[in-house]
């Protein structure tokens, strides 16, 4: 396993390691980086800029009356109308702050339900489920900070295009953007008039697209300096990345030789003490402990049904000497672990190797697309109870 | 590694898991080579569905020692079906899982049954050791879940027994996730005892279907909801008609026309009408080999099993959690049974007319099953007829004149403002019977 992991990593080459032993498995991901643009988290907050918003949304905020007499009308104000003009009439009596303490968001709730003028106002429910967005902070994650301030963000020659466009984000961040992003563009349903819905959805694309030519111009003047042609880097793919840039992810993998003459021992010490990890951790040791005792006796423990106790015993000693090598000398492993493993003898059940293969298929399909956030760890499948679990090793 | 010592053998692998002792094992575990010969000859499961899972599922089962296999499904198969090999559009997609797995695997036996499950007998589902379900509807669960169950008696202290219990392992899958959950009726949760996991399904609110839409989808919506009962009256509408779905379609353009809503295309008419989640081969495959080393683990105890639900989730990461969840002592379904008190003067149809109106059943049409023998049944029209006399039977003799004992309802019921087909468990107790029954009579016949 290390010796194909550095010549993969030599050569760039992603790998996934997968093993089917007996009731157990593993899968591993081994990349020296993997960046992530389209990352399609299964949540996400909207990029609705409630609390920051810029002067086009202002003003078309302005034109709707909230006191408008008409009933139908009234319970049609899309909530990002009632909420930037109330989070405007909050901040103008509160030295320019936003609601910040528990009293204070409580206050504002009540305020915006004070402007209800029946119970079957739909628009005003969704305004106070959403008050949250008001008190949200301004600015970008610091996850997509760390991505900003990572060493590769400074471009050179040899930078891959998501570097480039990284680097455009920061300057963007720093200049027209304000601390923020380019604009998402895309707004969730919600209760509303089709003309105000549409006006509004219109007027969140088009900041979109104006963030985007920015970002467009930084990128291009980037690829100039750092030596290449600006259009290098195609439109769709930069308007891709500034739907998706605070949604972006860099995953790193250490080398399984890392992993093998460092270890994580107060992580493995952990696990091997924790009642829900301590099975599938117990399997990751053994399932080393079996290659040493492979390497040993020229054959895997139990694969013969002749000198069970014998291979049981000597199994015992390899993953203690294993687990002493890991910096774990106090860790205890269960002996019911080291008798199945022994029982299992080396046998590849399809039904593990079908589960493990699928896991493994589907990491692939993700570092390929280049979608979705591949698995952070080593998985250890557990077929006895099903506690499988990643580990961060 | 040169296996010196014995020779090659199909079964090298399961061996090592079945012939050998261990002790994180099943409580009746028996290793020997007796064990992997009586799953091989006489173990029978029946996969229910033959879709993704279904097939995945066949595949696993048959390669994990089981020769003896059944499977259902009642629709064909279409081109946008994952997995399938183009020639076979068109036809049953249990014959084909059948013939193609039985094409891999040498000497495994699939009989495949083109039919809807609610179309079997009872019997049929009973002659199975254990029941793998690869549905994806909660509809079609829970009517196995139903059946199953209902095959479930208890003892006088209320504890189930053991050979009337038929497990189940229900897989489900939706995108990047999925789940594997081991029901043993009696013992574990029973789908319905967990059927608050289901968050309802997402509506749009019907003014903004009329009045405000916003979207594309709103607009498909309110050409397939409103309109078509509008235009088309009584006909219902028909999902997989082609000349309904493209009605759907052109209304749901002109609509967004005439709202300035872009968005609205074929494919998606067909996904929001049908409710479609897209379907990825990797988490299936996931999902039924966790099923089927749950059947291999139950059937033959080589394994503790799954305690008793398995999430699953691909997308971001890997995440995957076991969560024991405990049963519903009152459950409708896996429990004793809802205790109904009756007069021995009950007639058969007061008895059916009572049931519609009971809080918890609220079961219209009932056909009634004491152990063997249908009592009454609502269809077809010659059973119907058949059965018509019984009507104004007592109950207590059409059911041997015991005290008391276990009946099988199916109707439809009210659930959650909906109708839905319902097999339910009943305790029937008579007053003012004489209590010295024989006790050998008393268990249905």
């Amino acid at each position: 396993m290390v010796k194909l992991d550095r010549i993969c990593r030599e050569a760039d080459v992603k790998v996934v390691f997968v093993r089917s032993y007996g009731l157990v498995g593993l899968v591993r991901v081994s990349v020296q980086e993997h960046t992530i643009i389209d990352s399609k988290p299964d949540h996400f907050l909207d990029d609705l800029r409630l609390n920051n918003p810029w002067p086009e949304l202002y003003s078309f905020v302005e034109t709707i009356d909230l006191n408008v007499s008409d009933h139908v009308a009234h319970k049609h104000i899309p909530y990002v109308v009632i909420l930037v003009k109330m989070a405007d009439e909050w901040t103008k009596s509160h030295s320019g702050n936003l609601p910040s303490t528990r009293e204070e968001k409580k206050e504002f709730k009540d305020f915006v339900k004070s402007k209800m003028i029946s119970m079957d106002e739909d628009n005003y429910k969704e305004a106070i489920e959403a008050a949250f967005k008001v008190f949200a902070p301004r600015g970008i994650s610091s996850e997509i900070q760390q991505i900003c301030n990572d060493t590769c963000a400074e471009p050179s020659s040899n930078s891959s295009d998501f570097w480039v466009m990284v680097a455009a984000l920061k300057e963007f961040v720093s200049n027209e953007g304000d601390g923020e992003a380019p604009l998402e563009g895309s707004i969730p349903d919600m209760t509303s008039s089709t003309e105000h819905y549409i006006n509004l959805q219109k007027i969140y694309l088009a900041k979109a697209e104006a963030d985007f030519l920015v970002m467009e111009k930084r990128v291009k003047n980037i690829l100039k300096r750092i030596g290449r042609d600006p259009s290098s880097i195609s439109k769709p793919t930069i308007k891709s990345f500034c739907k998706n840039a605070r949604k972006l992810k860099v995953c790193r993998y250490r080398t399984v030789e890392d992993e093998f003459s460092n270890p994580s021992v107060t992580e493995i010490q952990k696990c091997l003490a924790d009642e829900d990890y301590s099975g599938a951790m117990g399997f990751y040791v053994l399932l080393r402990a079996v290659d040493r005792f492979t390497a040993n006796y020229n054959k895997f423990p139990g694969q013969f049904d002749g000198g069970m106790d014998e291979d049981i015993s000597r199994l015992k000693t390899t993953a203690l000497s294993l687990l002493a090598d890991l910096g774990c000398n106090g860790s205890v492993l269960p002996d019911d672990l080291i008798n199945e493993m022994c029982r299992f003898g080396a046998s590849e059940l399809h039904v593990v190797a079908a589960f493990v293969g699928g896991i493994a298929s589907q990491e692939v399909i993700k570092l390929v697309t280049k979608q979705f956030v591949p698995m952070l760890g080593t998985y250890i499948f557990n077929g006895i109870d099903h506690k499988s679990q990643l580990l961060t090793l | 590694m040169a296996d010196l010592e014995a020779p090659q053998s199909k079964t090298r692998d399961l061996d090592k898991l079945l012939l050998r002792a261990g002790n994180l094992v099943g409580p009746d575990f028996y290793p020997g080579a007796e064990l992997r010969d009586d799953i091989r000859d006489y173990v029978r499961v029946l996969v229910v569905g033959a879709g993704g899972l279904g097939c995945e599922l066949l595949k696993d089962l048959a390669l994990s020692g089981f020769r003896n296999l059944d499977v259902i499904d009642m629709d064909r198969i279409e081109v946008t079906n994952l997995n399938r090999q183009l020639e076979d559009v068109g036809k049953p997609k249990a014959e084909v899982a059948a013939k193609r797995v039985m094409e891999r695997v040498s000497g495994v036996e699939i009989v495949p049954h083109f039919s809807r499950i609610e179309d079997k007998e009872l019997d049929f589902y009973n002659d199975f050791n254990i029941i793998a379900l690869g549905l994806d509807s909660i509809e079609a669960r829970r009517y196995i879940n139903g059946v199953a169950c209902g095959f479930l008696e208890y003892d006088e202290d209320d504890t189930p027994r053991r050979e009337t219990i038929k497990p189940m392992v229900d897989g489900g899958t939706e995108g990047f996730k999925g789940h594997a959950r081991v029901i043993v009726p009696g013992v574990t949760p029973c789908f319905e005892c967990t059927i608050w996991l289901f968050p309802p399904q997402v509506k749009f609110p019907l003014c903004t279907l009329a009045e405000t839409p916003r979207n594309a989808a709103h607009c498909i919506e309110y050409a397939h909801l409103i309109k078509w009962p509008e235009v088309h009256g009584g006909k219902s509408f028909d999902p997989d008609e082609p000349e309904h779905m493209k009605w759907v379609y052109d209304e749901a353009i002109k609509r967004a026309e005439l709202f300035g809503i872009p968005g609205v295309t074929y494919s998606l008419t067909q996904g929001v009408v049908k409710n479609i989640i897209p379907a990825i081969a990797s988490t299936n495959a996931i999902i039924s080999a966790a099923c089927a080393l749950e059947t291999l683990k139950i059937v033959s105890g080589c394994s503790k099993t799954l305690a008793n639900y398995l999430t699953y989730n691909g997308g971001e990461g890997l995440h995957t959690k076991v969560t024991e969840f405990v049963r519903d002592q009152d459950c409708l379904v896996c429990g004793p049974g809802i205790l109904i008190e009756l007069d021995t003067s009950i007639t058969l149809q007061k008895f059916i007319d009572m049931l519609e109106e009971h809080p918890k059943l609220l079961l219209s049409k009932a056909s009634v099953k004491h152990g063997k023998d249908s009592l009454y049944m609502q269809a077809p029209p010659v059973l119907e007829e058949m059965h018509r006399p019984n009507l104004s039977k007592p109950l207590y003799d059409l059911m041997g004149r015991v005290q008391k004992d276990t009946v099988h309802v199916f109707g439809t019921a009210l659930k959650n403002e909906e109708k839905q087909s319902s097999l339910t468990k009943l305790r029937v107790v008579f007053k003012g019977a004489d209590g010295v029954t024989d006790m050998d009579t008393a268990i249905g016949a």
